[in-house]
């Protein structure tokens, strides 16, 4: 490890509480924790992925409800994979994160959301084709 | 006596040996700001948690630019034009076979980074060369399905649908493609130059890219292949 730092935290164990930490960061831990946590991450998500793709092709439960069921089960991976292997967690520590996830997050949903609502109108106010190809000179 | 003109690491040692329980230093109490911690007037916060967190803003800004490649994916997603429909052409096995292995990919990816935090440069070395090894499989079963669906006429001309889809997908195979190129020269770094600092804020930033592929793939294999192929 390079010593060209004069942070002077380097010789201080004692202030590590209210400290920051990046995203996939943690404060000072033993291989083992970040094992535990890989392994939970890895649990989990198998179970929501495994799940997911049964009931792409089933009729366990309500047919039209499958979409949304496999949208939730989409944003519950998601979530697993952002504590367990990106550590966010909403401690003190992560303010800065997640304030910058929820502003990553307003734009997806705005761009997202928005393009689809906005297109569907447009294509419900499109005249037919056909009479559109009338129009042409 | 002026200090001045010394090398950093010098400067710590003096502070040290000066104020060995940095009394000079020590926040007032439990609940105080600390000097490091980035919080109010205390100075910047350390490298490490700059460096991680300005890769985490590039990394929700990389997401938003998949998000319009998902908002053109839903927009697109009948626009078939007498072509394919997405059910026609999802093959759930390859599919299956694509999640597990970035899944696994991303998995071994963390083993790493917990051999890296007790510097064990060995099992570093060989987690970062599984998840190399998973993450070049999942390119290669993409690349056979690009070519199996040009084989068959399917290509981005041939309908908005397809145009988008191969963007969106196209783009996440890029994604990884990059995001191995990365691996090797990581691997070849820690070799030669060893856990050193910038060294170990570089692999907490190949980690993160490589979890946040792992969730952009999430969107694409539940919204892009199974919602369409429910039947």
């Amino acid at each position: 490890m390079s010593t060209s730092d004069s942070d002077p935290r380097l010789y201080e164990n004692a202030l590590e509480q209210t400290e920051d930490h990046a995203p996939g960061d943690e404060p000072p831990e033993e291989g083992s924790h970040w094992v535990r946590n890989a392994n939970l991450g890895l649990g989990f998500s198998i179970v929501l992925t495994v799940a997911a793709f049964l009931l792409a092709g089933s009729d366990v439960i309500y047919e039209p409800a499958i979409p949304v069921a496999l949208i939730v089960l989409a944003i519950a991976q998601m979530g697993v994979h952002l504590v367990f292997f990106l550590h966010i967690t909403t401690g003190p520590d992560n303010t800065n994160n997640v304030l910058a996830l929820a502003f990553g997050l307003l734009v997806v949903f705005v761009v997202v959301i928005g393009s689809v609502w906005i297109m569907s109108h447009l294509n419900q106010n499109m005249m037919p084709m056909d009479q559109l190809m009338k129009m042409q000179p | 006596m002026s200090y001045k003109g010394l090398p950093a690491s010098l400067e710590a040692i003096r502070r040290v040996r000066e104020d060995p329980h940095r009394l000079g230093h020590r926040a007032h109490a439990p609940g105080e700001p600390i000097e490091g911690a980035g919080h109010g007037t205390t100075g910047p916060a350390s490298k490490r948690i700059i460096v991680g967190y300005g890769f985490w803003i590039f990394l929700l800004s990389d997401i938003v630019i998949f998000s319009c490649f998902f908002a053109a994916f839903a927009v697109q997603r009948n626009a078939t034009a007498g072509g394919p429909t997405m059910a026609e052409i999802v093959e759930i096995d390859r599919l299956a076979w694509q999640t597990a292995l970035l899944l696994l990919s991303s998995y071994a990816c963390m083993l790493g980074f917990a051999a890296t935090q007790v510097r064990n440069r060995l099992w570093t070395q060989v987690f970062l060369a599984i998840t190399g090894l998973l993450g070049l499989g999942f390119l290669l079963l993409e690349m056979q399905e690009f070519i199996e669906l040009a084989e068959r006429g399917f290509t981005p001309q041939r309908s908005g649908m397809l145009t988008a889809f191969f963007g969106l997908v196209g783009l996440h195979g890029v994604h990884v493609g990059v995001g191995g190129l990365w691996l090797g020269t990581m691997m070849a770094q820690v070799q030669v130059k060893g856990f050193r600092r910038e060294i170990v804020h570089r692999l907490i930033c190949f980690n993160l890219f490589w979890h946040a592929l792992d969730i952009v793939w999430i969107g694409i294999f539940t919204i892009v292949y199974l919602i369409p192929s429910i039947p």
